[in-house]
């Protein structure tokens, strides 16, 4: 007999709760981040040495402003989900292991929301 | 009380017992260019970042990626996100099933590297080349 709720069952999930998804969003962002980071390092290279009015001035055009937004945003959450298998892998102390988690997930927060910031504020001027 | 060790049987071997191969190499490469490249984000937010802040400020940050120092530290960034990109794209094959037996193995190991190498060296000819 399986021992399990009907809702659990209908679920399908098990105690970790969230397996096949952390798996799935590692590759729907690797699968994302194949053209994004083609698009990141011909950015780059074109606009190696550029001026800071170079930089904004290419930030106004939205094609570039929204590939450079969905790129580090696609990175940032690919990044936090494959350092958080990285943490888990080698950390077992319980103290530890939560603080890196907390902090692993706080760093890519930030970086995500800093460089959006930073292309809004070039491409519509604020 | 009897000894229950049996000193013949089977032991589930460990990191050290392997020959050491390339696909070996680069499965841990995948994970420390992984690694390597989330700390880099830092340096890809602090360049846009900048360029949002002010002039000054990032004419000072251009000329730290300038220097030699940063030049490296670029180059490094540029061999790990490419490699580590067609890595993840093995991985995605892997994925689907595909590509398992010892020869098809061999042959994205070797084409990974080389591949990373040939497009990172490509990436910086142009990058030093024109500017
Ligand atoms: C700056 C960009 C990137 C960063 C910071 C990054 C970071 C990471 C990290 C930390 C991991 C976990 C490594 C591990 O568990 O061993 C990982 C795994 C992975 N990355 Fe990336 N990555 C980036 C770009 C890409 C791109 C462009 C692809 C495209 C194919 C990709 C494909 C993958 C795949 C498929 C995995 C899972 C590998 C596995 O299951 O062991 N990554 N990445």
């Amino acid at each position: 007999m399986l021992k399990k709720t009907p809702l659990g069952q209908v679920l399908g999930l098990g105690s970790a709760k969230a397996g096949t998804e952390h798996w799935w969003h590692q590759r729907v962002t690797a699968i994302a981040g194949i053209p994004l980071v083609i698009f990141l390092v011909i950015y780059l290279l074109v606009h190696r040495g550029a001026s800071r009015a170079e930089i904004t001035e290419s930030m106004h055009n939205p094609i570039v402003a929204i590939l450079m937004g969905l790129t580090i945003a696609n990175l940032a959450w690919h990044m936090r989900l494959g350092l958080q298998v990285v943490i888990e892998d080698y950390v077992h102390t319980y103290q530890t292991k939560y603080a890196l988690l907390l902090l692993n997930t706080f760093f890519a927060v930030v970086m995500a929301v800093a460089a959006l910031y930073a292309i809004l504020k070039m491409s519509i001027g604020l | 009380m009897a000894d229950t060790r049996n000193a013949g049987r089977p032991l589930s071997p460990h990191l050290q017992v392997y020959e050491k191969s390339l696909t070996m190499t680069l499965s841990i490469v995948h994970r420390i260019t992984g690694v390597a490249l989330y700390a880099g984000t830092l340096l890809l937010v602090w360049w846009l970042t900048a360029a949002a802040i002010s002039e000054p400020y990032f004419d000072m940050v251009q000329s730290v990626f300038g220097s030699w120092p940063g030049k490296l530290v670029l180059f490094g960034f540029t061999w790990a996100l490419i490699h580590h990109t067609l890595g993840g794209i093995r991985h995605l094959v892997w994925d689907t099933g595909r590509g398992f037996d010892l020869r098809h193995v061999e042959m994205g190991a070797r084409l990974t590297l080389a591949g990373s190498i040939i497009l990172t060296a490509v990436v910086w000819a142009i990058a030093l080349g024109v500017s």
